[in-house]
């Protein structure tokens, strides 16, 4: 049975409206009129949960408002075949490989039994990640456009898992990638897309005032005084220590609170000794606050970033850095390493401020506390970057220029 | 009053550009591979790291100037290189041959004259990238200066960025799509030139569609 998801809520594409204006809304539906008719199919391995999914879960509908046939497929597997993609997915982000070699028998008999299920029959055909990345090989029975998005980090990837997926990516029409940084060497066309957030999303929509006091009060943050934000995972790439060691630097200077808030310690042996840690380094400091979310808490993420004054992201390593947008997208001055995607979207001086090190990411903060003019024009000019580049507008703007494109080419 | 009622031959016809973004297979860790990167680089990459990062930080008015410069100023921290590259002004160019000429000759004078620094490595690498223009007509036209204004006060940022500034490069004319049709339409040469003097760098692309808007209402006597 195919899964398509059709029955998610979404906002309507003139809701955006507010956030982006009537004339950018109007231009989205010039570029779709040209495609009016014609049909895509995306293709990934989840309804639910994870990047891709609620991207998908917000662009699909927005197209089909715009009388597009877009039709979104999921690929099926069993436990052994999600082994395998996930120490696939292990292993492009660098790790190391140790699957016996039947694991990529395993990952092409899982894709060819999804390639005799689904029907690819789209003008424009565009498969989400490594997972159903084999299904090009429908293309000779079906043709029209397919598009590889690739939506992680492929830099640094183990040299046998990317030489045996490397054959089947460089047999689309195009790869797309979130960073330059990210991309490969290949003989196709590599198109570069942003990740987005969604602006009318429970983590990103304006908040009630009361809403974001009742969410500090519940922590026991104390509003009146300067609140230093981290949200991420509790994972040593997102350098947590490296935080409160920035924050007790800081606080010889300033009377200020660190907020450190995230999940993945409940279900990740590593996110648990990395919690414990970060506790550990925080000592008996009240007003270090380490919230330790459910999954299901993008209203507590969206007051706290609401709430702060500044908003840290020191990773040591990072994807786009989907928190980072959040917090620009808030208004909210962003010090941030100069690592992954980040300084796309924090524009050294302009956006936000980059730093190196623990030292530096204490003097920016420092900085930013006895400049708080400066802070706000960060802030601002930071929302207005989020506002051009990196909302599910702007993503499914950038769909509909390939699709334009690729249509162009036919005629050639 | 009379420029109210003065009707065009030819209209006003508003359009909008989208743009993809290739990534190349260029990148540079240092000045010295900086220099090497904008000689063969293509034109559709000067392009986006020039006239397309302008549109993409409209927002900024504060010596943001293009790609180039921001690299070198943040990644590589030489103010001195950057301040030169900043000073480049895309309106004054009509090719993007005479842009990339200018922009080989500032970067090839510092690593001559700064052997040492052009060579050490950047903090961050700069990845070339070019841009694919699809350009969509609005379906949106004006005959007169009221629909003109009309029409401009109603565009979003990409259509104006289109009209306004990349034009040049279409027209290779010095001058943008709204001035040269106002003086060849209209016979508003005042007014045509007063709106190509608008500094881009300087405003946002909101703020110079107030200064314009401002200029049409006081043409049409508003």
């Amino acid at each position: 049975m195919t899964q398509t998801t059709t029955d998610v809520h979404v906002s309507t594409l003139d809701d955006y409206a507010e956030v982006l204006g009537a004339a950018a809304i109007a231009e989205i539906r010039a570029l779709a009129k040209r495609l009016q008719g014609r049909t895509v199919l995306m293709v990934n391995s989840t309804p639910v949960g994870g990047g891709v999914a609620e991207m998908l879960n917000r662009a699909v509908p927005l197209m089909q408002e715009l009388e597009i046939g877009v039709r979104w497929d999921v690929i099926t597997g069993g436990d052994d075949f999600f082994a395998v993609t996930k120490a696939f997915h292990n292993a492009l982000h660098g790790g190391t490989f140790d699957l016996p070699e039947e694991s990529f028998a395993t990952f092409l008999a899982y894709n060819e039994q999804n390639r005799a299920r689904l029907h690819f029959d789209a003008d424009f055909t565009v498969i989400h990640d490594p997972q159903p990345v084999a299904l090009i090989e429908a293309r000779q029975n079906h043709g029209g456009h397919w598009i590889w998005r690739c939506h992680i980090d492929l830099s640094r990837p183990n040299r046998k898992v990317w030489e045996f997926l490397e054959p089947f990516v460089s047999r689309y029409d195009g790869a797309i990638f979130s960073s330059p940084e990210f991309s490969r060497q290949l003989p196709i066309p590599q198109y570069l897309f942003y990740p987005s957030i969604d602006p009318l999303a429970d983590k990103n929509r304006e908040l009630d005032p009361g809403v974001i006091t009742e969410v500090l009060q519940r922590f026991g943050i104390d509003a009146q005084r300067p609140i230093l934000t981290q949200i991420s995972r509790f994972d040593r790439l997102k350098d947590p220590l490296g935080v409160v060691r920035a924050y007790q630097i800081v606080k010889r200077y300033f009377d200020c609170q660190l907020v450190l808030a995230g999940g993945g310690a409940s279900d990740d042996p590593e996110g648990e000794a990395v919690l414990a840690e970060v506790r550990d380094a925080a000592g008996k400091d009240a007003d270090i606050h380490i919230l330790d979310l459910p999954p299901w808490s993008a209203t507590e993420i969206n007051a706290l970033q609401r709430a702060s004054t500044i908003i840290i992201q020191k990773s040591l390593r990072e994807g786009f850095g989907l928190t980072v947008t959040e917090g620009l997208w808030k208004k909210k001055p962003v010090v941030a390493s100069a690592v992954g995607g980040i300084p796309t979207q924090v524009i050294h001086k302009h956006t936000g401020l980059l730093v190196h090190s623990i030292e530096g990411t204490a003097y920016q903060i420092r900085f930013l506390l006895s400049n708080p003019a400066i802070a706000q024009r960060l802030g601002e000019q930071g929302h207005e970057h989020v506002r051009e580049h990196f909302l599910i507008t702007s993503s499914v703007r950038g769909a509909l220029t390939l699709f334009l494109h690729l249509s162009g080419k036919e005629s050639k | 009053m009379e420029a109210a009622v003065t009707q065009a031959k030819t209209p006003f016809q508003f359009a909008t550009a989208s743009y993809l973004v290739l990534i190349g297979n260029q990148e540079c860790s240092n000045i010295v591979e900086l220099q090497q990167g904008i000689e063969t680089c293509s034109d559709a990459s000067i392009f986006y790291h020039t006239f397309q990062s302008l549109e993409r930080h409209h927002f900024i008015t504060g010596g943001f100037s293009n790609d180039f410069a921001q690299w070198v100023f943040a990644s590589c921290n030489r103010p001195s290189l950057a301040e030169q590259l900043v000073s480049l002004d895309i309106r004054d160019y009509v090719s993007l041959a005479d842009l990339r000429g200018d922009l080989r000759r500032i970067v090839a004078d510092y690593c001559q004259a700064h052997e040492r620094e052009a060579a050490q490595p950047a903090f961050e690498t700069f990845y070339f990238c070019e841009t694919i223009e699809e350009i969509v007509p609005l379906g949106i036209e004006a005959w007169t200066l009221e629909e003109f204004r009309d029409g401009l006060k109603a565009l979003a940022h990409a259509s104006l960025q289109f009209h306004f500034i990349t034009s040049r490069l279409r027209l290779h004319l010095h001058t943008n799509d709204f001035s040269n049709w106002l003086s060849k339409e209209l016979g508003l040469d005042d007014l045509a030139r007063k709106v190509d003097q608008i500094d881009v760098y300087t405003n946002t692309l909101d703020s110079a569609r107030i200064t314009i808007l401002k200029l049409l209402d006081r043409e049409l006597g508003q």
